[in-house]
């Protein structure tokens, strides 16, 4: 089986903050990961190569220092990497992401395509889904489980409020939940390997063929970021220090009852 | 043309989605604002008799597709319906539910059909007036008044704001190329729209051409379908914990406090993915959206992440060891205290005063 993953480097937003004198990012000095789903993505397609042999290929679009996302995967045990990076890929939405991205799956072919389902920056969901419409294959969203029987897929789809195990036959695309596994460390050996190997750069010359121009990119995505902002926290109430427990207590109950809260 | 606001209506089991009522309410809004009107897509199997309702909580019209195909979600026949759906009637907005449902049907319609789609909003616009008061009175920019006054007024896209990076930036999205302009909206943030008995649509049946063929996976087994899931969305007061309740058991005084105030329980993310408590109890970024009368912050810290999952409750009491979190400067009130110790007493404390003791 020919699995190929598509991963995305994003800053860890647990550590972006806001200027509140200019109302951006402060991302220097955040540190740069592979966005968790995306990872249980890798751990599982390693999981189901040593269950079904076949290789696992990563792939990541980004600017240039998304390489080191690959070098991870690498080291984690991918057999092969390819990076998407061009000026001409900068400022496309999911839309216009999904066309690059598949354009690459294309060249590069494939039996089953994991991605994350969702990731950490973006938290939109919707790479994957319109990726798998661009090929025309079948998606499993939000999977928790996932196993291959013979050229089929058996995953287990989370919902809200229930689970559906669902059988999909290959070619398909599944969107990967954290949860689905503990992804391995780096090995030693792993590591040493990850800076042997090649990685396949591919710019817009080496696309330009698979896709349309036209939509990619800023000028082809077909939305557009219109204002960004922070938000105003609310205006700061009381902070009480110092009190007793039944202190506490009562300053609390005064509130409750006063807002007809009991 | 394009024109009117659909609504993708999600039904489980038959059961109408809380969600496809707020988006209708909210639907109904921007429809007001365009002068245009409110059209429900409701499918499914056997649920025709669901559209009255969908009726009298705002929709004009409500088109059914009815198909056993439709009976359990699956991606490819529920995109084929709403695509066919977007081709036959032209719509200029469509709504979905940012679900586990709505998340995967919606950017596959969207890239069917060729146009954007914008995830997880948590507020919509047509009118630049209500959105520019919303810039001065909520956000950031009312910092910078001349990036909100030097907005165009005879703007009518749909400006679609929703938080990114965790919750550290908000951003508004527009679609101005094609239609429909699509969004996701999340659950818990559109007010719900009051049900009037006495208002009259059209109900219509479509015929999206579905077979049963256009299922691509096969369901081999449905899960869990029948346990009762806690909605914490509807919660009027949530006692939530975070990391200072320690452990599973940390949470148990929150449980008996929640009881005496009729609320529940809910958490931070670090209860859930310590394994403390269930994944449908997290608030924030990555759980729900909540705004119930009264949070109680049990030694959660207020990461960012969290923050934009609860901020918009009306009251909010903060108990932790640490006066410097975050969480102290968004309370209403802050105790600098034991949660172990306070916790127990505020319940017996409520306890009595509900028996008619004075504390």
């Amino acid at each position: 089986m020919k699995i190929v993953v598509c991963i995305k480097q994003v800053p860890d937003t647990a550590e972006v903050k806001l200027d509140p004198k200019t109302n951006t990012l402060i991302r220097e000095g955040v540190p740069s990961i592979i966005n968790h789903d995306d990872k249980a993505g890798l751990e599982a397609a390693l999981r189901l190569r040593e269950q079904c042999g076949g290789t696992v290929s990563a792939l990541c679009m980004g600017p240039p220092q998304a390489e080191g996302a690959l070098r991870e995967a690498l080291a984690m045990g991918v057999d092969e990497a390819y990076l998407l990076s061009a000026r001409e890929f900068g400022g496309s939405d999911t839309y216009a992401t999904a066309t690059i991205i598949a354009a690459a799956l294309r060249k590069i072919g494939f039996d089953l395509i994991i991605t994350g389902r969702q990731a950490i920056d973006g938290d939109t969901a919707q790479v994957g889904p319109q990726i798998a419409e661009q090929l025309h294959i079948p998606q499993v969203s939000y999977a928790e489980e996932l196993r291959a029987e013979g050229d089929s897929m058996i995953v287990k789809r989370q919902f809200e409020d229930c689970s559906h195990l669902l059988k999909v036959a290959t070619p398909c695309l599944i969107t990967a939940l954290s949860e689905l596994n503990e992804p391995r460390y780096m090995s030693v050996g792993g590591i040493v390997d990850a800076y042997e190997k090649e990685i396949t750069v591919w710019g817009f010359e080496d696309l330009k063929e698979a896709f349309n121009p036209d939509w990619i990119g800023l000028q082809g995505s077909p939305t557009n970021v219109f204002q960004s902002f922070g938000k105003q926290l609310r205006a700061p109430g009381v902070v009480l220090n110092s009190l007793s427990a039944d202190e506490a207590v009562e300053a609390i109950m005064q509130r409750l009852i006063q807002r007809h809260l009991i | 043309m394009s024109k009117d606001i659909f609504v993708v209506v999600e039904q489980r089991g038959g059961a109408v989605q809380k969600v496809s009522i707020e988006l209708i309410g909210e639907a109904s809004r921007l429809a007001a604002d365009l002068g245009e009107e409110v059209t429900a897509v409701l499918l499914g199997h056997q649920i025709a008799d669901r559209a009255q309702a969908l009726i009298q909580y705002g929709a004009s019209r409500v088109l059914v597709i009815d198909h056993p195909v439709l009976e359990h979600y699956t991606t490819e026949p529920y995109v084929k319906a709403v695509t066919h759906v977007i081709k036959t009637y032209d719509p200029n907005i469509m709504l979905f539910g940012a679900t586990s449902i709505g998340r995967d049907m919606a950017p596959r319609v969207a890239g069917r059909v060729h146009t954007g789609l914008t995830a997880d909003c948590t507020r919509l616009d047509v009118d630049v007036a209500k959105y520019q008061e919303y810039l001065r009175t909520s956000t950031s920019l009312s910092l910078q008044p001349e990036r909100i006054d030097s907005l165009d007024t005879s703007d009518r896209y749909l400006k679609m704001t929703r938080p990114a990076f965790g919750g550290n930036v908000m951003a508004t999205i527009v679609c101005r190329k094609y239609s429909p302009q699509m969004a996701t909206v999340r659950p818990g943030v559109m007010e719900m729209p009051q049900r009037d008995p006495a208002r009259t649509g059209e109900v219509v049946a479509v015929d999206a051409g579905l077979t049963m063929e256009d299922q691509n996976v096969t369901i081999l087994d449905v899960a869990g379908n029948d346990k009762k899931v806690v909605d914490i969305t509807e919660a009027k007061v949530l006692v939530s914990g975070g990391r200072g309740v320690g452990g599973p058991e940390g949470y148990e005084p929150l449980r008996a406090l929640a009881a005496e105030l009729g609320g529940e329980v809910s958490s931070s993310r670090i209860g859930v993915d310590s394994g403390w408590i269930e994944k449908n109890r997290q608030v924030g970024q990555t759980g729900k959206t909540v705004h119930p009368g009264l949070y109680i912050a049990c030694g959660i810290s207020g990461a960012i992440q969290h923050l934009a999952g609860m901020e918009d409750s009306e009251f909010i009491i903060a108990i932790n060891r640490d006066e410097t979190c975050p969480m102290m400067k968004i309370a209403d009130l802050g105790i600098v205290g034991d949660l172990k110790v306070i916790i127990p007493k505020l319940t017996e404390a409520i306890k009595a005063y509900k028996a008619g003791q004075v504390i």
